[in-house]
């Protein structure tokens, strides 16, 4: 009797293999929440309250009433003219410090909106009081 | 004369056996860039054209359209929180870690009374780093 030899060699199918590693990228790529970590920053002051470091004259106040409308040191203003003022203010003195206060129905990226503004210009001293230092600041007189 | 052709005995054939190795050297590539944040909350960010790195080990807080607070150290996944409770962690946190940056990733168009909020709480429980998450503005290249 003669044994037939096996003409077919023995090989692990790989040809899925491809497909599944494509789907695995596909739900990586998906999946993959690209991280934002870029903003801008500041730093509150140290909290004491017997000193009170803002001078109303020496300071820019900007009042954020609705987009677009801005009161900066008691006048209305656009974005564009609060710019030239800002610039022309801080070109005497370098070191002028800015409050931008919100008002509380306003969206937030209006505030950021002047706030970058205020980074554009090189501004060094921008301060971002909370509404408890607001109301600390009207009792001692700084604003009304 | 006829013509005679040759007829290979094997059959053509694309190589696909490296189709595998490619798609799992991506599969690598994708796992080991891809940064886990433990803050996935969907918010839309405010524009800015200045935008500089915050620390990576911040801790975020998250403000969604509605006002809603979610939280996270930067190291355990977010979770939803109070005004008073966020308060108490910043100034747990600040106890153990006092330069530690406080990010916030707030919805542009959340009212800012939302932000005020949580600004106030983190100044009054020593936070000295603030972050504010942005993103930068369409069609510029900064």
């Amino acid at each position: 009797m003669k044994l037939g030899t096996r003409r077919q060699t023995s090989e692990i199918p790989t040809s899925s293999m491809a497909d599944i590693a494509f789907l695995l990228i596909i739900f990586f790529m998906l999946t993959a929440v690209f991280a934002t970590t870029k903003g801008l920053q500041f730093g509150f002051p140290k909290d004491d309250p017997t000193q009170l470091d803002v001078q109303p004259e020496e300071s820019i106040h900007i009042k954020i009433i609705a987009e677009g409308q801005f009161i900066v040191d008691k006048r209305p203003m656009s974005l564009n003219e609060m710019e030239g003022y800002i610039q022309a203010k801080t070109l005497q003195v370098p070191q002028k410090p800015v409050i931008i206060q919100t008002e509380n129905e306003v969206p937030y990226f209006v505030m950021i909106e002047v706030f970058d503004l205020m980074k554009n210009l090189k501004i060094q001293n921008i301060s971002i009081p909370t509404s408890s230092e607001i109301q600390r600041w009207k009792a001692f007189g700084v604003f009304e | 004369m006829k013509a005679r052709y040759y007829v290979s005995p094997v059959a053509p054939q694309v190589p696909t056996a490296s189709m595998a190795d490619i798609a799992f050297l991506l599969i690598i590539f994708f796992m080991l860039t891809t940064s886990f944040s433990p803050e996935r909350t969907s918010v839309e960010l405010p524009n800015s054209q200045i935008r500089t790195e915050v620390s990576k080990n911040a801790a975020i807080v998250a403000i969604t359209q509605d006002g809603v607070l979610k939280f996270t150290d930067g190291e355990r996944p977010s979770f939803v929180l109070s005004e008073s409770e966020l308060g108490k962690l910043a100034s747990e946190i600040i106890g153990f870690i006092p330069g530690k940056e406080f990010v916030i990733k707030a919805d542009r168009s959340v009212r800012y009374e939302h932000v005020d909020k949580v600004l106030e709480q983190l100044r009054l429980n020593g936070a000295k780093k603030i972050g504010l998450l942005t993103e930068r503005r369409v069609g510029e290249t900064i």
